[in-house]
């Protein structure tokens, strides 16, 4: 028994290296860009860059607006699929997973090939439309993350029970939505929303065939001309990712607490 | 010297002292429980049979031999859990033939034993199996078969029905009786269900927060318990207190009326407070002739529990329950009545008071 | 009221909420995820004129494109594996108990983290660590050992299963959690009490019920590298020759110009992770059905 806790102890101390040695060796990193002593100069380098500023503030907005989007056509499909239409349920799982099956490389070159300017639905033609391709193709990207929470918070209430109670009492299904459900999946739908943003935030395959201004080709290309900001970058990068996913943790316990 | 013997038992948790000078002797083929409310180491002291807790001092010997440091893989010891337990990646007969594969008995040999386990347990269809394909009772049947499979010397089983519906429960409590008496082996059985304790049991350990505070057969426990735990875990009982007017005659007096009983009283004083208690189906309603006790009080409250009516009857300070038989041509008691309830002399137990 | 009230009487006209509310769904599902792979599918088998062939697959039988769906499949069976065996690992002494309380929700926290860190600040990450300037590099030869001396550069396979591990170990951990955590403590010592030894308790029982949970997770990771590219482009460029950076380089028209080619190459990369996508739902579903 003392051995076997041994090897446990050994198990989380090699994932704890695994996890931390990174993060340190990359945050010394980006402070080495003043030759001989620590500074956070390449942090300051960084966030002054104009091309920074302009290409994260596209990408919050992108990502903003991929969460919006995608709730909004995923949250009523699967509050129906829950409530009536559970014969879908197998095409929609199907759907759902399709984006893990299929690289989202191979997604990008579908859109260039089915929208692209000599196309009936030529998209790419304006900045707009290929800003609606991107927004598309990352709601694909987040689908099987945000459905599966939304999924998992219907199934959490009793969604049938509610709209019956709701629906007795002569509301609409528009109220019963805005006024019932989405007040008690909002944890879920807080937890998908994070999720998205963590993933779109710095995401590269899709902005970079677009040709969009992202920060995930920013990212690319400090890293192929530079030397210390990239390692800044990183860093901020990886508290974002951790801010998002603190923020998920926080959600989900505080729903948990409110249930017992 | 017994089958079983278990001496000075004592386990620890940290600071905590779940058990404490546990002693208890098991015959032979004997079946006996363990009955005591949750978290007073019943499952504790049957983990220390089998050897998945050490025990902080004191020894358990079966059939003469040390057990106390030995593995639990060497005890040959059946055990059947709450949960069944059963390994789902293996068929039923997969499941009850696994102690005798690992003992590398040849396979015919297994067959044989597993096809003889499954009618044992009037289940010889069902042999391919997953666990996942059979309902509840089924599984623990199957439990029950695995862990006897290897002819242990001796069964454990850690409140093996609980985790079923009442009816399934109370047929397959007489199942496991009948088995074991079939087989004549050895069974600690633990419960904290005192009617399943009652009506399988050869005799029944009471435990109370660690110790066994009565060990005795069914009707001891029932007819005389022990201590005022034991009175009021086994059965519904009504506890008065009491004032000893003549220990000699047996002359009490509860809540100021008088009455006699037949039982021991020699060891109290004049004036000694006792606790007493009375079974609510000994009681009746209405006065008794001379050699009953009567008490006088108005009925509080009448409940209908289907085959028996629960009346209940305040005294001066004391209430006592009694039952009576459901009869649609009674005259049931009305609340506020006042009401008398008599009862035999030999019917009203003296617990030691402490 | 009373003359109206007969069956034969026409309902209230109702709106179809349910069809109007998964419609749009139905729509962005068709048009910006089946059409688009349809798409390519379809192209896969057919040459410039549209009629059929099966010339484009032929045509992924030349030595760049064989090697690099063999480079993508050696990292990413190499991450997959080595994540599945270290990531059950932790995932194990995390869950199994033993250890105190507060190390699991930790664990599970650190791993939701990681498992979401990919793309090209990881690859900045990994540059910062072993690269020719990175920390652990230097510490290393502070001690004597140059690993770049040795052979290793993390422009390289070895580079890239180490960088994708970053990500692959905590996936394991977080998918393979719930199985392990399925494993009941009675089952071993049922077993024990009849007799088995731990290796026997492993080898009959908790192996094989974790078996399938484990298969289908690692599946899972490969398939997860296989697709993956913004890392690995960030940090080799276009000299490791994978097949998402060939097929990059091929969609931006660096090489090939021939289209056809290029929807067989996403074809040949849809058939991979769908395969390994399938088994890994078909194992899912024979060990829920086990530890439920
Ligand atoms: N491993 C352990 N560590 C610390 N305390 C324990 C441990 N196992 C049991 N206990 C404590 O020992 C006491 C007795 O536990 P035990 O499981 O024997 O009770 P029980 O009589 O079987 O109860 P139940 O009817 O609920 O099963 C309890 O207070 C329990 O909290
Ligand atoms: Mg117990």
């Amino acid at each position: 028994m003392k051995s076997n806790r041994l090897g446990h102890w050994l198990a989380i101390l090699i994932g704890t290296l695994y996890f931390l040695v990174p993060l340190a060796a990359t945050f010394e990193f980006s402070l080495r860009k003043v030759r001989g002593i620590y500074s956070f100069e390449a942090y300051r380098v960084v966030l002054a860059d104009p091309q920074f500023q302009a290409s994260f503030s596209f990408s919050v907005a992108l990502a903003v607006v991929t969460i919006v989007f995608g709730m909004a056509i995923i949250v009523p499909m699967a509050y129906f699929v829950e409530l009536r239409l559970r014969k879908l349920r197998p095409f929609i799982e199907f759907v759902t997973l399709l984006p893990l099956v299929v690289p989202a490389i191979v997604i990008v070159f579908g859109y260039l090939r089915l929208y692209n300017s000599s196309s009936l639905l030529p998209l790419t033609n304006s900045s707009l439309g290929t800003n609606f391709l991107l927004i598309c193709g990352y709601v694909t990207l987040a689908l099987p993350y945000m459905y599966r929470s939304i999924e998992t918070g219907l199934r959490s209430i009793d969604v049938r029970t509610l709209t019956e109670a709701a629906e007795s009492l002569g509301a609409s299904s528009g109220t019963i939505i805005w006024r019932i459900i989405l007040p008690n999946i909002r944890s879920a739908m807080l937890s998908g929303a994070f999720l998205t943003f963590a993933i779109v935030i710095g995401e590269f395959t899709f902005a970079s065939l677009l040709n969009r201004p992202a920060f995930g080709p920013y990212l690319q290309l400090i890293g192929a001309n530079r030397a210390y900001e990239p390692a800044a970058l990183a860093v901020m990068a990886f508290m974002i990712t951790w801010a998002c996913m603190g923020i998920i943790q926080v959600v989900s316990r505080n729903t948990a607490a409110a249930r017992h | 010297m017994s089958f079983i013997e278990i001496s000075h038992l004592k386990k620890s948790f940290g600071p905590n002292t779940v058990v404490h000078d546990f002693n208890l002797s098991i015959e032979k083929g004997e079946f006996i429980s363990f009955l005591g409310p949750s978290g007073c180491g019943k499952t504790t002291i049957l983990r220390m049979i089998a050897g998945f807790e050490t025990a902080s001092s004191g020894s358990i010997r079966v059939g003469g031999a040390e057990m106390t440091n030995l593995p639990p893989a060497k005890r040959n010891v059946g055990m059947v859990f709450q949960a069944y337990a059963l390994f789902p990646n293996l068929t039923v007969a997969g499941n009850i033939g696994f102690g005798l594969k690992i003992a590398g008995k040849d396979k015919g040999e297994i067959d044989a034993r597993v096809a003889e386990m499954l009618e044992l347990i009037k289940l010889p269809e069902l042999g391919d199996r997953y666990p996942y394909q059979l309902s509840g009772g089924q599984q623990q049947r199957v439990a029950l078969a695995r862990a006897l499979a290897i002819k242990p010397q001796v069964l454990l089983l850690d409140e093996p029905l609980s985790a079923l519906d009442a009816k399934i429960r109370v047929s397959l409590r007489e199942e496991i009786r009948s088995l074991q008496r079939e087989l004549g082996i050895t069974t600690v059985f633990v419960t904290h269900d005192q009617e399943e304790a009652l009506s399988i049991s050869d005799r029944i350990v009471v435990m109370n927060q660690g110790h066994a505070d009565q060990i005795g057969t069914p009707s001891e426990i029932y007819n005389n318990p022990a201590t005022r735990f034991v009175a009021s875990f086994v059965g519904t009982l009504n506890l008065l207190e009491a004032r000893v007017v003549d220990p000699a005659t047996g002359r009490v007096s509860i809540d100021g009326q008088p009455v006699v009983t037949k039982r021991d009283m020699s060891a109290f004083g004049i004036a000694d407070e006792a606790i007493v208690a009375l079974r609510p189906e000994a009681l009746i309603l209405g006065a008794g002739d001379d050699d009953r006790n009567t008490l006088t009080g108005t009925v509080e409250e009448v409940a209908f529990l289907g085959a028996v009516i629960r009346v209940r009857v305040r005294l001066r300070e004391a209430r006592v329950s009694l039952d009576i038989f459901n009869d649609p041509t009674l005259d049931l008691p009305k609340i506020g009545m006042a009401a008398s309830v008599s009862f035999k002399k030999e019917d009203l137990l003296i617990i030691a008071s402490h | 009221m009373v003359s109206n009230a007969s069956p034969a009487s026409l309902p209230r006209p109702r709106v179809p909420w349910a069809v109007v509310g998964v419609t749009p769904f139905m729509i962005f599902a068709v048009l910006f995820l089946i059409l688009p792979t349809l798409f390519l599918v379809v192209g896969a088998f057919q040459d410039v004129s549209g009629s059929f062939t099966l010339a484009n697959l032929g045509k992924l039988w030349t030595p760049t494109i064989l090697s690099s769906y063999w480079i993508s499949i050696k990292v990413s069976v190499a991450s997959a594996v080595m994540g599945a065996v270290i990531g059950a690992f932790i995932a194990y002494a995390a869950v199994s108990g033993g250890l105190p309380r507060w190390i699991r929700p930790t664990v599970m926290t650190f791993s939701g983290v990681a498992s979401q860190f990919a793309g090209v600040p990881l690859a900045f990450a990994f540059l910062a660590t072993l690269g020719r300037q990175g920390l652990v590099t230097i510490f290393l030869s502070f001690l004597g050992l140059n690993i770049y001396a040795q052979g290793f550069n993390l422009l390289s396979f070895w580079g890239l299963t180490l960088t994708y591990l970053y990500f692959q170990i905590p996936l394991m951990v977080l998918i393979v959690s719930p199985a392990i955590e399925g494993i009941k403590k009675e089952w071993r010592e049922a077993a024990t009490i009849l007799g088995a030894s731990n290796w026997q308790y492993w080898r009959h029982i908790a192996g094989p019920v974790l078996l399938p949970s484990f298969l289908g997770a690692t599946l899972l990771l490969f398939a997860n590298a296989f697709g993956a590219i913004a890392t690995a482009y960030a940090l080799t460029g276009s000299s490791l020759n994978i097949v998402t950076i060939l097929l990059y380089a091929q969609i931006r028209g660096d090489v090939l110009h021939d289209q056809n080619l290029g929807y067989a190459i996403a074809f040949g990369m849809i058939v991979i992770t769908g395969l390994s996508n399938l088994c890994y739902i078909l194992l899912r579903v024979r060990s829920e059905r086990w530890l439920k």
